[in-house]
C-alpha cells in the first residue's frame, strides 16, 4: 500500500484548488447576478459541490424552470460519478463504510482523476481526504469570495485560467501514456466517442462522458483479454 | 429566493451524493469478477480522454485559446513536468497570448 498521508494528499490536490479558483469565483459572481444571496450561493457550493450542475442550475433558475426539473437535471448530469466511485473503490484502501460514505461526498471529476492516476498500490484514506479537503475548501471559499467582491478577475487572467482544469487532466494523463499503448488507446477512444456526441448533440455532456468512458473501458478490456488468451 | 430554493438545494445535494456514495460503500469488501475489475481499472484513463476532448478546445469563445492551451499543456507534460507545472505553465502561456495578441 502507498504510505502517503493527509499532508501529501493536500499537496496532490493543490492543482485542483488552483483550477477551481476561477470557476468558483465566476460561479459566485453569476449566482449574485441571478439574484441569489451570499448564503444561498455558498450553501449550494457547500451542500451540492458539483461544478457543472451548479452552473446549469443558475441558468435554469434564471429561466424560471421548476425546481423539480432542476433537481432531475442535476441527477442526470452527475450520474457519471457512479462509474468513477465504482472505479475509485478499487484504488482506495479497505475502510469502514461510514468513513467511505463520508469522503464519497468529495469525489468530483477532478478529485477522482487525481486519486485514480496515482502510481503504486492502494491509497490511504487520509491521503484521499487530503486531496478532497483542499479541493472542496477552494470551491466553497472562492464561491463566497466571488459573490462578496462581485467582480471577476482581469479578463486576460480569467481567460488564461479557464485552461487550468484541462491542463491538470493532461498533466495527469500524459505520464501514464508514456510507453503504454493501452492507456493511449483508452483515452483516445473515449475522446473520439465523446467528441462524436459533442458535435452531433446526441447526448448531453453528463451522459456523453459516461457512455464514452464505459464504451472505451469495455472495448479495450475485450481486446486485451483476447490478447492474453492467445 | 424563497423556501423552494432550500428544498431544491436539498434535492440537488441528495441526487448528487447518491451516485458518489453508493458504489464506494456497497462495493466495500466485495470481490468483483476479474473482467469487471479490469474494466474499472480502465476507467480513469478513459475518463481523462473524455474530460479533455473536445472540451479543452472550447474554454473560450475564441477557439485559438483552446488550441494554444492544449498544445502548451501537452507540450509541457511531455517534458515530464509535474502536474502543477503543467497547470501554471499553460496559464502563463495563455496569459502572454491574450496580453500580446488580443
Amino acid at each position: 500500500m502507498d504510505d502517503r498521508g493527509f499532508a501529501s494528499g493536500i499537496k496532490a490536490g493543490t492543482s485542483i484548488a488552483v483550477g477551481y479558483f476561477p470557476i468558483a469565483l465566476t460561479f459566485g459572481l453569476l449566482a449574485k447576478t441571478t439574484g441569489l444571496s451570499l448564503l444561498e450561493a455558498t450553501a449550494m457550493s457547500i451542500f451540492v459541490y458539483a461544478g457543472a450542475a451548479q452552473y446549469i442550475s443558475l441558468s435554469l433558475i434564471a429561466a424560471g424552470v421548476s425546481p423539480l426539473l432542476i433537481v432531475l437535471n442535476t441527477f442526470v448530469v452527475n450520474i457519471r460519478h457512479f462509474l468513477m466511485t465504482a472505479s475509485l473503490n478499487e484504488k482506495m484502501q479497505p475502510e469502514k463504510k461510514w468513513i467511505k460514505a463520508l469522503y464519497a461526498f468529495g469525489v468530483t471529476d477532478e478529485s477522482f482523476s487525481v486519486l485514480a492516476t496515482q502510481k503504486g498500490g492502494k491509497l490511504r484514506t487520509s491521503f484521499g481526504i487530503g486531496v478532497i479537503v483542499i479541493a472542496y475548501g477552494s470551491w466553497v471559499i472562492f464561491t463566497a469570495v466571488g459573490h462578496l467582491i462581485g467582480a471577476n478577475l482581469p479578463h486576460f487572467l480569467q481567460a488564461a485560467m479557464s485552461i487550468a482544469l484541462y491542463a491538470m487532466f493532461v498533466g495527469l494523463l500524459v505520464p501514464s501514456m508514456r510507453g503504454n499503448r493501452k492507456v493511449v488507446s483508452l483515452a483516445l477512444i473515449a475522446a473520439l466517442i465523446n467528441s462524436f456526441f459533442y458535435f452531433t448533440g446526441w447526448l448531453t455532456t453528463g451522459w456523453a462522458i459516461l457512455v464514452s468512458t464505459l464504451a472505451s473501458a469495455i472495448f479495450i478490456e475485450i481486446i486485451s483479454s483476447k490478447g492474453r488468451r492467445t | 429566493m424563497g423556501a423552494w430554493y432550500w428544498w431544491m438545494i436539498i434535492g440537488m445535494a441528495v441526487v448528487t451524493y447518491l451516485p458518489r456514495a453508493i458504489p464506494l460503500t456497497f462495493l466495500e469488501g466485495r470481490e468483483l469478477p476479474p473482467a469487471i475489475q479490469n474494466v474499472l481499472r480502465n476507467i480513469p484513463y478513459a475518463v481523462l480522454g473524455a474530460l479533455i476532448f473536445p472540451a479543452i478546445f472550447f474554454v473560450q469563445e475564441n477557439v485559438w485559446f483552446g488550441i494554444i492551451g492544449a498544445t502548451a499543456a501537452f507540450g509541457i507534460a511531455f517534458t515530464g513536468a509535474n502536474v502543477m507545472t503543467v497547470v501554471l505553465g499553460s496559464i502563463a502561456v495563455l496569459a502572454v497570448y491574450s496580453v500580446w495578441f488580443l
